[in-house]
């Protein structure tokens, strides 16, 4: 069905499906609980940025995933289509439809452009030359150059991009909304559900962005699937090979890294349709990192990792980050006093502004003991469970990469 | 007139003369080997032939059409199909993989932007690689890792790759180099069979004399740089030039 064998379309349907249920089962506590005020992650400023971020991984998981080609630089695009995605709220309306047509089109044609230039070299070189435009495209952005150079404003500089009273907005009807919407539905309006001490919120903006994401993860299914995805695989392996078998190699992977620029400026357009306003920051070298970060820390070249990578960075960086001295506390109080002050001390500089120590560690155990990233984690739980059902997939599925 | 000829070419590497003055004809539907002992400019002479070196003078013809200065990939795209001193497959992936791409390549040309169509959909192309790859007696080995397997069978499986795109001049670059007796056999055996099957014109550049008096129907004795003779394997073994140069420290 949909075009894929039966293990992709399983792997598809349960990606749809947490999609769907995700405001469920992000908050399994209840809200007035202290675990529910830690815990839970199930609103949609944070649901929304698991599936954008999914979006752009998937996308940068394209290009590192099955070329080998490790794009520093890739926040660029993501910066680049946000501030697209902003100018035509300016211009034109609230409307996301235009917003997200130019953000795709904009950083589509930067990284022609970039993709161009920096494909000249390979490994290392590569990284620092797609490093270096980012860099340069975050200075850019960052003092506004273009916007001086015209004397008018591009980026606006540190102040960040946002849409204003006076902008000129001309195909702003009258009455219409002023809040991001598609064809008027409210992109922040949600519908809120309450049962017991639970509450579940449906957010429209968060089910939008959920949607591309999965046409998103559809498209990557049947771009790793194909003969394109086969020859992007063999880029990896043995350039030498591919091009004495009579295949141009340029251009399949300037294919890839357009490809993979598209899905960043999809993402930042819908960040920005999320949120009418934008800024440099978003194009920052750690803003670049992080994506590499998401793409190992979930597996690099598998379908799915590139989503729980980023679904796994996300939440540590909007839950793990609000717990403070006075929760960790709250948590220990059962113990004598002594000992909830030390056992508090040590995991105080873990949490909190400290979250990146506890990413730090969780990459390092990542990278030793699961160089396949947290898919190889799920396969390994899943060979423990069911070793006979295991053995008869690889049989049928030999022929495949791993998921 | 030979399918591929080299005409008057020279190669200088600073001081050194690689290669002066070589002529040579692969005749169409032959085996030609080019032999000579270490230094004499053979592996020189393979570059110039896949574009990898671009001659100081000379002209390299294939079917009339000049290779030099072309992209390997353009060279291969002219029917001319090169098999390397350790096997370059992708080691990555399937066998059946590795047999599938040269198919792609040979039908859709150097590029094509074939993103949303599954592979699996490709009969005729998944026709093609599992008969080639029966050819060459690999078919239970497909769903394997190319690099997982023994070298004699990754050497098998790069002359798959290049069979299956039926080149019209398959040039073998020590195809035996480093391989235990029995592999040598067996390529020695796989290559005699293809001759017979397919009749492709290979162009062999080789060490072992083993593997060139029983494979080719002519030979070039490069030393030097410069050909010194060309003639049919009998008249070859006897020649006296040779024997100056070559075969009077190897016992045939």
């Amino acid at each position: 069905m949909l075009g894929l064998n039966s293990r992709d379309l399983r792997l598809f349907v349960i990606v749809c499906a947490l999609c769907l249920l995700a405001p469920i089962l992000l908050n399994p506590f209840p809200v007035a609980s202290s675990l529910g005020e830690s815990f839970n992650a199930g609103y949609p400023a944070l649901m929304q940025r698991f599936v954008i971020f999914g979006l752009l991984v998937i996308g940068f998981n394209i290009l590192f995933g099955l070329t080998g080609y490790l794009s520093f630089g890739h926040a660029a695009f993501l910066g680049v289509g946000s501030f697209a995605a902003v100018w035509m709220f300016k211009l034109l309306s609230y409307n996301i439809v235009p917003a997200i047509i130019l953000s795709v089109i904009v950083a589509g044609l930067f990284s022609v452009v970039i993709g161009y230039i920096a494909l000249r070299r390979s490994g290392i070189y590569f990284s620092i030359l797609t490093l270096a435009f980012a860099q340069m495209m975050y200075s850019i952005a960052y003092s506004d150059l273009v916007g001086k150079m015209f004397g008018t404003i591009v980026t606006n500089g540190e102040t960040g991009l946002q849409v204003y009273n006076d902008d000129p907005q001309f195909l702003m009807g009258e009455g219409a909304p002023t809040v991001p919407h598609l064809f008027g539905l409210e992109m922040n309006s949600a519908f809120t559900w309450k049962v017991g001490g639970w509450e579940f919120i449906f957010q429209n903006g968060y089910y939008l962005s959920a949607l591309f994401m999965i046409l998103g993860f559809y498209l990557s299914i049947r771009i790793f699937r194909s003969p394109f995805g086969m020859m992007l695989r063999a880029i990896k392996s043995n350039q030498t090979r591919m091009s004495y078998t009579g295949l141009d190699t340029k251009p399949y992977m300037l294919a890839a890294f357009v490809i993979s620029g598209m899905y960043a400026g999809l993402a930042g357009g819908l960040l920005a349709a999320m949120d009418p306003l934008t800024g440099a920051e978003r194009m920052f070298w750690t803003a670049s990192g992080e994506i590499v970060v998401m793409a190992i820390l979930g597996g690099v070249g598998t379908l799915l990792g590139p989503v729980f990578g980023a679904g796994v960075i996300k939440y540590l960086e909007n839950i793990v980050s609000k717990i403070n001295s006075d929760i960790l506390h709250s948590w220990f109080a059962f113990m004598p006093e002594w000992m909830e002050n030390l056992v508090v001390n040590i995991l105080y500089p873990f949490v909190g502004k400290g979250w990146h120590l506890t990413l730090g560690l969780l990459f390092m155990a990542v990278v030793i003991f699961l160089p396949g990233g947290l898919m190889q984690l799920g396969e390994k739980i899943l060979a423990l469970f069911g070793r006979k059902k295991k053995s008869d997939d690889a049989k049928t599925g030999a022929t495949e990469p791993a998921e | 007139m030979g399918i591929l000829e080299v005409k008057g070419v020279n190669k200088r590497f600073g001081g050194l003369q690689a290669l002066g003055d070589v002529n040579l004809s692969v005749a169409e539907n032959t085996v030609h080997a080019i032999i000579g002992p270490n230094g004499a400019g053979k592996s020189t002479l393979l570059n110039v032939l896949v574009g990898k070196l671009i001659p100081d003078s000379g002209s390299v013809m294939f079917d009339g059409q000049s290779v030099l200065g072309r992209k390997p990939h353009e060279i291969n795209q002219m029917g001319i199909s090169r098999v390397f001193q350790t096997p370059e497959i992708f080691a990555d992936l399937s066998v059946f993989e590795n047999v599938m791409i040269p198919c792609f390549a040979k039908r859709d040309g150097a590029f094509r932007m074939h993103a949303i169509e599954s592979t699996h959909h490709e009969k005729d192309i998944a026709e093609q690689a599992m008969a080639i790859l029966e050819d060459v007696n690999m078919a239970d080995k497909r769903d394997m890792i190319a690099s997982s397997m023994s070298r004699g069978d990754k050497r098998r499986l790069e002359m798959a790759m290049c069979l299956v795109q039926d080149p019209r001049l398959l040039l073998l670059d020590e195809p035996t180099a480093g391989m235990a007796r029995a592999d040598t056999e067996n390529t020695i055996q796989l290559l005699k069979d293809i001759r017979t099957k397919r009749g492709i014109t290979m162009a062999i550049i080789e060490h072992d004399m083993n593997v060139v008096f029983s494979l080719a129907e002519r030979i070039t004795v490069l030393a030097q740089g410069t050909p010194l003779v060309e003639d049919v394997p009998e008249k070859i073994k006897g020649h006296p030039k040779v024997r100056e140069a070559y075969l009077g420290e190897a016992q045939v």
